[in-house]
């Protein structure tokens, strides 16, 4: 083993480190805005040192390429810090008015984020097996961190059962590839496969279908979505609107990896498989969403339905195709933490302000929060010239062409369909009389993340080569 | 079928009935009664592998602690109430129906299994000569140093996750 090799795993080092850190510092410290600023230190150190690495050109795998540091990882790393920092940023009022203000949030917070980034930088099974775990582990807690709340102690055993239940497909999966290949190296299995003839072997499509049950879990496809709705409307908001963004990221980060690596020769197939989990994913997410009153679960249905029109970029099984989805994912972290910090907004220690009824009027009494979630609702529907319709536009364009043409005219068709209920928060804002009053639980973190979403929704959606020209130099190098 | 594969079977079979006999159980510590009993097919599956480290962990850590924490746990927990209770939701017609189809559909896959991966680089002699222990203890320090610490990790937050859940406190600072 080469320790020269370490540095680039020195992004994660410092910060496992640091979550340490906030572990310790809860004892010590009690005021938590300390620990939320002693936490964003730590996200700048870890992402500055990642920058540097970077820019010092020291690509490359680490331990025998099991700890892959490219630029296709880097990327995802840039969208899990970014939801790390505006997580923590819209929390520290929040998780006060919940009454569990509690050092270990932050915590965990960390333990989840770092999962995450070992999950997009792994290039070995085992590694992303235990990427995953770490990750699912610590948002399992997180969801349920409001002990004496029935719901969110609902939404934890929710997602720990299911997630315990999709993890041991994905364990079943490497198991079989792992006795077709006789490894568990990405790389290592895709001159496997190819070398022993294995790739029309229904064994190695049974191992496929588990890896895509397992990934299509954490991102929440259709039929493997049943826990989202009660998951995100269970759990504190501020861990929803964490889970909503980055788990799903994580999930889509090990698909491209997984996919685009081991399984890259057998495109058709997990195209074909993919198609109709697509299909499915945007018809249930837009067509449940309709109905919902509550608007955490409205949200839960539309994210649902994001991750259909994000997978179109992997099905294409183009590397640019893989640029949109990545390019989208980025987009939607700032969108849709955006109108969660709103929803936050709503809350108070006699609100709830999770229901339609509370935002009838909106416009007239606070203005402001009223425009910011008519921007990301517009966002998240995908009108122009906001970021949201960007990212759409170039899933759609890739899926077009490579010849999906069927499956984006569904697309669009779909995204009519969520214009109605994204467009109807807009509308019970802007066109009902307002009932009681309401105020909101305005606080500087929370302005500055609903700075930073803003900006970037805007930015982005009129600037959009800004985002694209990085995530293609990230990715195609 | 050589001695070999008699063996395999009567452990394969005997393994999933095992499974099944836990999960049916009503009285929670008859189930971690047959769970035992799995838990020693597993070691001896282990051991028919070569693998006497693997089959003698099996056997302490998980027959010898897991399990004992497992009875403490439900002798804390008021069993007679759960055990009255109706449990499992009226689906076994459904789980039976899908199990069959899933069957099936192994069996198709699996009457194409004519696959011969590469042996990997432990084989039983080369295991035989360094000893068990060894051979596991230099590939986890090596090949699998990632792995391994990450695996740390996920220890310590399953220890703050069940502080963070169990533990009473006040919520307000």
């Amino acid at each position: 083993m080469d320790l020269q090799d370490l540095r680039l795993l020195a992004p994660e080092i410092v910060f496992i480190l640091f979550a340490l850190i906030l572990l310790l510092l809860d004892l010590m410290v009690k005021r938590k805005e300390v620990i939320a600023l002693t936490g964003l230190v730590g996200v700048g150190i870890s992402a500055y040192i990642n920058y540097r690495l970077v820019k010092m050109g020291w690509l490359g795998g680490v331990l025998q390429d099991v700890f892959l540091f490219d630029g296709y990882s880097n990327f995802f790393k840039l969208i899990f810090y970014i939801n790390l920092v505006l997580t923590i940023l819209i929390s520290l009022r929040y998780m006060k008015i919940e009454q569990t203000s509690y050092g270990e949030y932050y915590c965990l917070l960390f333990f989840a984020t770092s999962g995450m980034m070992i999950m997009a930088s792994a290039g070995d099974l085992i590694v992303l097996y235990l990427g995953l775990e770490l990750m699912a582990l610590s948002t399992y807690v997180l969801a349920g961190i409001i002990r004496r709340q029935r719901r969110s102690a609902e939404a934890a055993m929710k997602y720990f059962f299911l997630g315990a239940f999709s993890s041991a497909f994905l364990l079943y999966g490497i198991a079989i590839v792992y006795g077709l290949t006789g490894t568990t190296h990405l790389k290592g299995i895709a001159s496997g496969l190819h070398e022993l003839g294995l790739l029309n072997n229904p064994i190695t499509l049974l191992g496929l279908v588990f890896f895509i049950i397992a990934f299509g879990f954490k991102i929440a496809l259709v039929p493997f979505h049943m826990w989202a709705p009660d998951v995100y409307e269970g759990a504190p908001t501020s861990v929803t609107a964490f889970m909503s963004v980055g788990p799903k990221a994580a999930g889509f980060a090990v698909i491209g990896r997984v996919f685009f690596d081991a399984f890259a020769e057998l495109d058709i197939q997990w195209s074909a498989i993919l198609v109709p989990l697509a299909i499915l994913t945007m018809a249930t997410g837009s067509i449940l969403a309709l109905s919902q009153r509550n608007i955490k679960r409205m949200l839960a249905y539309s994210s649902i339905a994001h991750a259909g029109y994000a997978i179109l970029g992997i099905i294409t099984g183009t590397a640019e195709g893989l640029v949109s989805t990545m390019n989208y994912l980025m987009i939607y972290t700032f969108m849709n933490i955006g109108a969660f910090s709103v929803v936050i907004l709503l809350r108070r220690e006699d609100l709830l302000g999770e229901d339609l009824e509370d935002y009838a009027g909106l416009s007239k009494e606070h203005p402001v929060a009223a425009a910011l979630m008519l921007i990301f609702m517009f966002s998240l529907t995908g009108i122009p010239p906001t970021a949201g319709f960007i990212a759409k536009f170039y899933v759609f364009m890739e899926a077009i062409y490579s010849g999906y043409v069927p499956l984006v005219i569904v697309a669009v068709l779909f995204s009519v369909v969520s214009a109605f209920f994204y467009l109807r928060v807009v509308m019970y804002m802007y066109m009902k009389e307002p009932g009681e009053r309401v105020e909101l639980s305005m606080s500087g973190g929370m302005g500055i993340a609903l700075t930073i979403t803003t900006i970037m929704v805007i930015l982005l959606g009129i600037y959009p080569s800004l985002l694209l020209e990085f995530v293609r130099a990230s990715v195609l190098g | 079928m050589t001695a070999h594969q008699l063996i395999f079977a009567y452990l394969a079979i005997a393994i999933t009935g095992l499974s099944v006999m836990v999960i049916t159980r009503r009285n929670p510590v008859h189930a971690v009664l047959w769970m035992l009993v799995l838990f020693v097919h597993i070691a001896i599956l282990y051991l028919f592998l070569n693998a006497e480290f693997l089959a003698a962990i099996q056997i302490i850590i998980y027959a010898g602690a897991i399990l004992v924490l497992f009875l403490f746990v439900i002798m804390l927990l008021d069993v007679k109430d759960v055990e009255m209770e109706r449990r499992f939701l009226g689906l076994w017609p459904a789980g039976v129906v899908i199990t069959a189809i899933l069957t099936l559909l192994s069996v198709i896959v699996l009457r194409e299994i004519d696959v011969f991966p590469p042996l990997g680089q432990f084989s039983i002699e080369r295991i035989r000569s360094e000893g068990n222990i060894m051979t596991i203890g230099r590939v986890l320090y090596t090949r699998h140093l990632l792995p391994f610490e990450i695996a740390s990790l996920i220890l310590l937050v399953a220890i703050i996750g069940a502080v963070v859940l169990a533990k009473k406190r006040k919520g307000v600072e």
